[in-house]
């Protein structure tokens, strides 16, 4: 066997293993890794401007919490938004959001585009945290769920947990799907080109500033997917969703699984999620208590995943079975 | 609005852009020298507001509190530099911003274990507590006009001290050639780590001038954080001279963005919508000069 069909083989065992946890699971862990599935959505969506363009965006929140707030939006008070009409209208809003940042921060580069993509996403934060627009600082509740009814047949319920989780699971394959169909293409090749040398792509003839809005339109929009995946399974949105603490922590999940891999990016969500979770659970010691000041133990480990981890755990694996065949990194 | 409103708005304005240099000088020199990209700068104008407020509590007098204070974030810079920064000059932007966000945690959670999260309030100094009054029931307070020189006084200090110093010299040929100053005998590593220090430092004493006329409050740098980088893409990443312009520009337009009532066609935007304006003005700086106005060409 090999490595190829070990990596098909071992993406079917999970995808499968998440098709049957809810059967097995309670609630908790239903939505927890429904939550997951999310930010895996979020993250890959993330990798495909970090890992594969080279555009390092701080302000990915944007995007997903501008789906959200599109399907709050839309839903009339005390009754229900249409899924197949709020779905991809929401994703729309985020994909003419990232269109329209894009054409502003596309023209900027490294550090510059750091920091204007974060200040774009904190525009939006303070749009929604200081006007009335939806609840202000509080957020707003969306009290009952789109419904997907075609006709009188509704083929699955947004108000069930383990309908939310399948629909997250489908979207996230669907996502993962369509990223690789995308990478694949010369539309892929020309971004991964601009990576390593967006000179060299403009002397070719690329018009690269088109290549890389287009990039972050379609970044923009998956994320949408998450946001709105997020917005429905919790039934809330606010003003955090677009944040900077959540670009951050999905841009550390990118790293931590390894940028430019795709699967990396959804692993680093997994592991982020879960350790969040174990910190969240600490008890107090030392008079500190730990678990409320859990974002003290996380920093520390921010800080020394940038110090020691480069390319992410993938990388890790790809060292270690090296050094298993003696080939050495 | 009559000419004497309209001077103390701009006054105002002038003391926010001055405030808003200090604090972003220090990460464009940062950046212009080292390279590196400090998110946790912010946190830095957080700290010196702490400091100047818990020392003031503790020892009495925010004069004494002053000094103490700029030498902790000076303690503070030099073994943060030390300890990590110096890990990550030769490393991607995208390793810097994730390791200095990792501090930002790290000093929000040391604080609310520290202090606490409520918003505290440090009083102004007896000698610089009175008001100038301008008309019948306007005046201006000594402490805000207080700010500015201070500003603007460190403003022209560095600038001397970087174009007309030997220890300047070092600096500015540190960040040309770092390899070339280290085979001409000199220790650009400590030089750097003098640099950090004072560019984090630059921050903290921001915050902690400011600390008598803005609360204390958690989360307080991280508003100063993306203003300051506005500052930057406006001016120019690396320029003194460009964080200067930049930061009185956004001084103004933030705070006639506050005062000044804009509606059309019925749909109110000022200052309803004032938090905006300066990010307005960067998408304008951006379609115009992507690299900021006194920016190298990108």
């Amino acid at each position: 066997m090999n490595a190829h069909r070990i990596a098909i083989a071992a993406f079917l065992v999970v995808v499968v293993a998440l098709a049957v946890l809810p059967l097995a699971a309670d609630k908790f862990y239903v939505q927890l890794f429904a939550k997951i599935m999310i930010m895996a959505i979020l993250a890959m969506s993330l990798d495909l401007l970090l890992g594969y363009t080279g555009l390092v965006s701080f302000g990915h929140a944007a995007f997903y919490g501008a789906a959200g707030y599109a399907l709050a939006l839309l839903t009339p008070q005390y009754q229900a938004a249409n899924f197949w009409t709020s779905f991809p209208l929401a994703v729309a809003a985020s994909a003419l959001l990232a269109l329209v940042i894009g054409f502003f921060v596309v023209r900027t580069r490294g550090v510059y585009f750091i920091m204007v993509t974060l200040a774009f996403a904190q525009m939006l934060f303070f749009l929604f945290f200081d006007t009335k627009i939806a609840g202000g600082s509080d957020g707003i509740y969306i009290d009952v769920r789109p419904v997907a009814k075609i006709g009188d047949w509704q083929p699955f319920r947004l108000d069930d947990f383990t309908h939310v989780y399948y629909l997250a699971l489908v979207l996230l394959v669907l996502t993962y799907a369509l990223l690789r169909l995308i990478l694949r293409s010369p539309f892929g090749r020309v971004l991964a080109g601009i990576r390593v040398n967006e000179q060299r792509m403009l002397s070719l003839g690329y018009p690269t500033f088109r290549y890389k809005l287009a990039c972050f339109v379609i970044s923009g929009a998956l994320a949408g997917i998450a946001g709105y995946l997020s917005a429905v399974q919790f039934g809330v949105v606010n003003p955090e969703m677009l944040g900077w603490h959540l670009s951050a922590a999905v841009m550390m999940m990118v790293i931590l699984g390894g940028m430019g891999t795709l699967v990396g990016p959804a692993i680093g969500a997994a592991i982020w999620m879960l350790l969040e979770l174990g910190l969240q659970s600490l008890p107090s010691a030392g008079g500190v208590d730990f678990g409320k000041h859990w974002q003290l133990l996380m920093g520390g480990f921010i800080v020394l995943a940038a110090l020691l981890l480069p390319n992410g755990l993938v990388s890790m694996i790809a060292v270690l079975r090296n050094r298993k065949g003696g080939i050495g990194g | 609005m009559d000419f004497f409103t309209f001077l103390i708005q701009v006054l105002n304005g002038v003391q926010y852009g001055l405030l808003l240099f200090l604090v972003s000088s220090g990460l464009t020199l940062v950046f212009g020298i080292m390279g590196v990209i400090n998110v946790a700068h912010g946190s830095f104008y957080m700290i010196g507001a702490y400091f100047a407020w818990s020392l003031s509590e503790k020892l009495g007098s925010f004069w004494v509190a002053l000094p103490a204070a700029i030498a902790l974030t000076v303690a503070i810079g030099l073994v943060l530099e030390w300890l990590l920064i110096k890990r990550l000059y030769k490393r991607d932007h995208l390793y810097q911003v994730l390791l200095t966000y990792g501090l930002i945690l790290v000093f929000e959670e040391t604080r609310s274990i520290l202090w606490g999260d409520d918003v505290h309030g440090v009083s102004i100094p007896a000698i610089l507590s009175a008001s100038i009054p301008l008309t019948e029931n306007l005046s201006y307070p000594v402490y805000r006009l207080w700010i500015s020189a201070v500003c603007l006084l460190v403003a022209g200090l560095m600038v001397w001290v970087i174009q007309k110093t030997r220890l300047g010299m070092t600096i500015r040929a540190g960040a040309a050639n770092r390899e070339m100053v280290q085979s001409l005998g000199l220790n650009i590593e400590l030089v750097y780590r003098v640099v950090f220090a004072a560019g984090i430092t630059l921050a903290g004493l921001a915050g902690m001038i400011a600390a008598p006329v803005s609360a204390v409050f958690p989360g307080m740098g991280n508003q100063v954080l993306i203003v300051c980088f506005v500052v930057i893409v406006i001016g120019g990443m690396g320029s003194v001279k460009g964080a200067m312009v930049a930061s009185l520009l956004i001084g103004l337009v933030d705070t006639f963005g506050k005062v000044l009532h804009l509606e059309i066609g019925g749909l109110k935007l000022l200052p309803e919508l004032s938090s905006m304006t300066v990010y307005l003005l960067m998408a304008v700086i951006l379609l115009w000069r992507p690299e900021g106005i006194y920016g190298r060409r990108l």
